[in-house]
């Protein structure tokens, strides 16, 4: 099997899904000539052309309408922002067109969308340039929300984002362009709504998506190494969640960590909490905890920056804690 | 000899034009004064817009459209989506949030929508509707299609991010989208004046290089012309067209705002009233010659039947079944 990067899996589901249907293209800020901000549709504008590859003025909330009106029409629009700091100046489209109007037209009109580009901090970009917008978008029904973690993941669900008929967020690391890993050829698609279990282990659950997958993958080989055997649930959809998942491994662990790079209040884990409490009472063995970003602004500092974020060290201290090994 | 046998065939044509809308206004008229009275009654629930005084507007551009065209709109819609064809029935069964309406009660009075009549909703987000016409529109040029896409929006959407964003691409894409702005001159109780720095909204097209007209909309006739300018640009180059209609609503800005508010003189609506639409249609149909007061009162007859009948309809009309409520919020 073929080893690409994150981005190169992005770019192959992108030419793949658009060599298959003519209906899917692709609109953004420097999507085209510049080739990418992050370089993801590198080569798309030379292979479809400038109709079908488009480079937009900087308006999100221009851009992303012009998507939902197109979906309306019968195309269906793969929308890229620059980054997801950026789509908050596209909410109302995204949560008040897209979501909303095959609902509030009795099923008339499905809104066949994607909106995709990364989500979450990078390194030293500041306050406004670092933040994790999935407890946001996922709160929204008429939405499906994705957090591909590794490449092969990353091809299989924006293609599957592509093939649905609702609108389908599908949220980058953009730590993770780089990444690389095995990415099946051809026509692989993970169907939105299943987790996958990256890790077998006995003793605690990590619950985790996107970027924190690996910080959750670090952390069980250092757990390993203290003798705990630690499962890793790379939940892949936020939304519909994968909730069988889930309460299977909770029911066999006892105990559960859930990590994301969001903020605590109100985040993707408190989601997560209120599945297994619900579902998984009687097997939990100790209360679950959270590994969160600082619940502050994301500082510029490289040192203050390490500490608001989610570490490996932090889902260690939080597992011994679950265990009660401390 | 050739223009002296066509002459009068134009006139017939003209006259039938003109007859059509001024069924479509008094449809519009009638059917919003019983939509007032069932909201009066409790049988209308949340925000209701009433399109009274601006009838000309939805009859007048719309008759400049093919029925492949797209229409979209904002929530004060009843009247564009009647005139585009929507039923009567169902629309008014919409207002009720009845099972029949023609968004199955989901949608109410602010989301009308008829998909198969390319009635591509009203939106109740000032402006937010304006993009998605730039996209319909953008939808049609990688089609390969002729068609145009008709958004309507009040004066107080220019005022919004999503106007200019829209129109910026609707020009540097070439898209075939007529924008039509029905300025009634208030956005809710602000006049437009107090809060707009450029109160001709025509002049914001020269900013995105695109073609402009200021309608008298009071004129159906008139609106008529100059959508048929604008859907002319439009079908032949994919050139957008900024239309800006001047109008006038004689009701509230809602049914919980009264007639005239405090916002304006009652003296100021009256004044307003003698420029009636329906007024001046029928005046220049009776000096052709093409209608009489016996014709207008049957025609009238008409449309209050037909609308008559949709509140029957929409009052006997069963609410969505329970099970509704889990329906359409994906697509399977």
């Amino acid at each position: 099997m073929p080893t690409l990067t994150y981005r190169d899996a992005l770019n192959q589901a992108l030419r793949e899904e658009m060599q298959r249907d003519g209906n899917v293209f692709l609109m953004g800020e420097e999507v085209g000539v510049y080739q990418g901000a992050y370089k993801v549709s590198r080569g798309l504008l030379e292979e479809f052309g400038p109709m079908r590859v488009v480079d937009t003025p900087i308006a999100e909330l221009g851009f992303a309408g012009i998507g939902v009106g197109a979906a309306m029409a019968g195309l269906r629009p793969v929308i890229e922002f620059m980054t997801w700091n950026f789509a908050v100046l596209a909410l109302d489209q995204i949560v008040n067109s897209a979501a909303k109007i095959l609902y509030e037209s009795g099923g008339q009109l499905p809104i066949p969308i994607v909106f995709r580009g990364p989500n979450g901090a990078a390194l030293q970009l500041g306050a406004q340039h670092s933040q994790a917008w999935e407890s946001w978008l996922s709160h929204i029904p008429g939405l499906k929300v994705v957090a591909p973690a590794t490449p092969a993941d990353a091809k299989g669900l924006l293609k599957a984002a592509i093939r649905d008929d609702n609108p389908v967020i599908v949220l980058e690391g953009e730590m993770l362009y780089n990444t690389k890993g095995e990415v099946p050829e051809g026509e692989y698609v993970v169907p939105i709504g299943q987790a996958d279990v990256k890790r077998t282990g006995q003793d605690v659950t990590l619950i985790c998506h996107s970027k924190t997958v690996s910080v959750a993958l670090k952390a069980a080989e250092q757990l390993a190494e203290e003798g705990v055997s630690a499962e890793v649930v790379d939940l892949r959809s936020l939304r519909p969640l994968d909730e069988a998942t889930i309460t299977g491994s909770v029911a066999k662990t006892n105990r559960a960590v859930v990590v994301e790079e969001g903020w605590p209040h109100c985040g993707i884990g408190a989601q997560v909490v209120d599945v297994i409490q619900r579902e998984a009472f009687d097997h939990l063995d100790a209360p679950v905890l959270r590994v969160t970003q600082a619940d502050v602004p994301m500082p510029y500092n490289k040192q203050l920056e390490r500490l608001a974020k989610p570490s490996p060290e932090k889902v260690v201290a939080a597992a011994r804690r679950v265990l009660y090994l401390d | 000899m050739t223009s002296a046998t066509a002459q009068p065939k134009a006139d017939q044509t003209q006259v039938e034009l003109a007859r059509r809308m001024l069924r479509q206004m008094l449809l519009i008229r009638r059917f919003e004064e019983k939509a007032a009275e069932a909201y009066a009654l409790g049988k209308i629930g949340g925000f209701c817009h009433l399109y009274i005084g601006q009838e000309a507007v939805a009859a007048g551009s719309l008759a400049a459209l093919r029925l492949d065209d797209y229409v979209i709109s904002s929530y004060r819609e009843h009247g564009q989506a009647l005139v585009r064809g929507v039923p009567a029935k169902a629309a008014m069964a919409e207002l009720y949030g009845k099972a029949t309406g023609c968004s199955k009660g989901k949608g109410g009075s602010m989301h009308l929508f008829d998909a198969a009549k390319r009635f591509m909703g009203g939106h109740g987000i000032v402006g937010g509707h304006v993009p998605l016409a730039t996209g319909i529109g953008f939808a049609i040029k990688y089609q390969g299609g002729d068609q145009v896409c008709l958004c309507y929006f009040g004066e107080a959407a220019v005022n919004i991010g999503a106007f200019h964003e829209a129109l910026n691409m609707a020009s540097v894409y070439h898209l075939p989208v007529i924008f039509c702005c029905e300025n009634n001159r208030y956005g809710m109780g602000t006049a437009f004046e107090r809060v707009a720095a450029v109160t001709d909204v025509v002049e914001h097209a020269c900013s995105y290089d695109m073609a402009a007209e200021l309608v008298n909309g009071m004129d159906a006739l008139a609106v008529y012309a100059a959508t048929q300018r604008a859907v002319e640009r439009a079908r032949q180059g994919g050139h957008p067209t900024l239309l800006e209609v001047r109008t006038y609503r004689f009701m509230g800005h809602s049914m919980s705002d009264p007639l005239h508010g405090v916002y304006r003189t009652k003296d100021e609506v009256e004044e307003q009233k003698k420029r009636d639409p329906i007024t001046q249609l029928v005046a220049k149909l009776k000096d052709d010659a093409a209608l009489d007061q016996a014709g207008l009162d049957a025609l009238d007859a008409e449309v209050r039947a037909e609308v008559e009948d949709a509140v029957k309809f929409a009052d006997e009309s069963p609410d969505p079944e329970p099970a509704e409520l889990f329906t359409h919020v994906l697509s399977d």
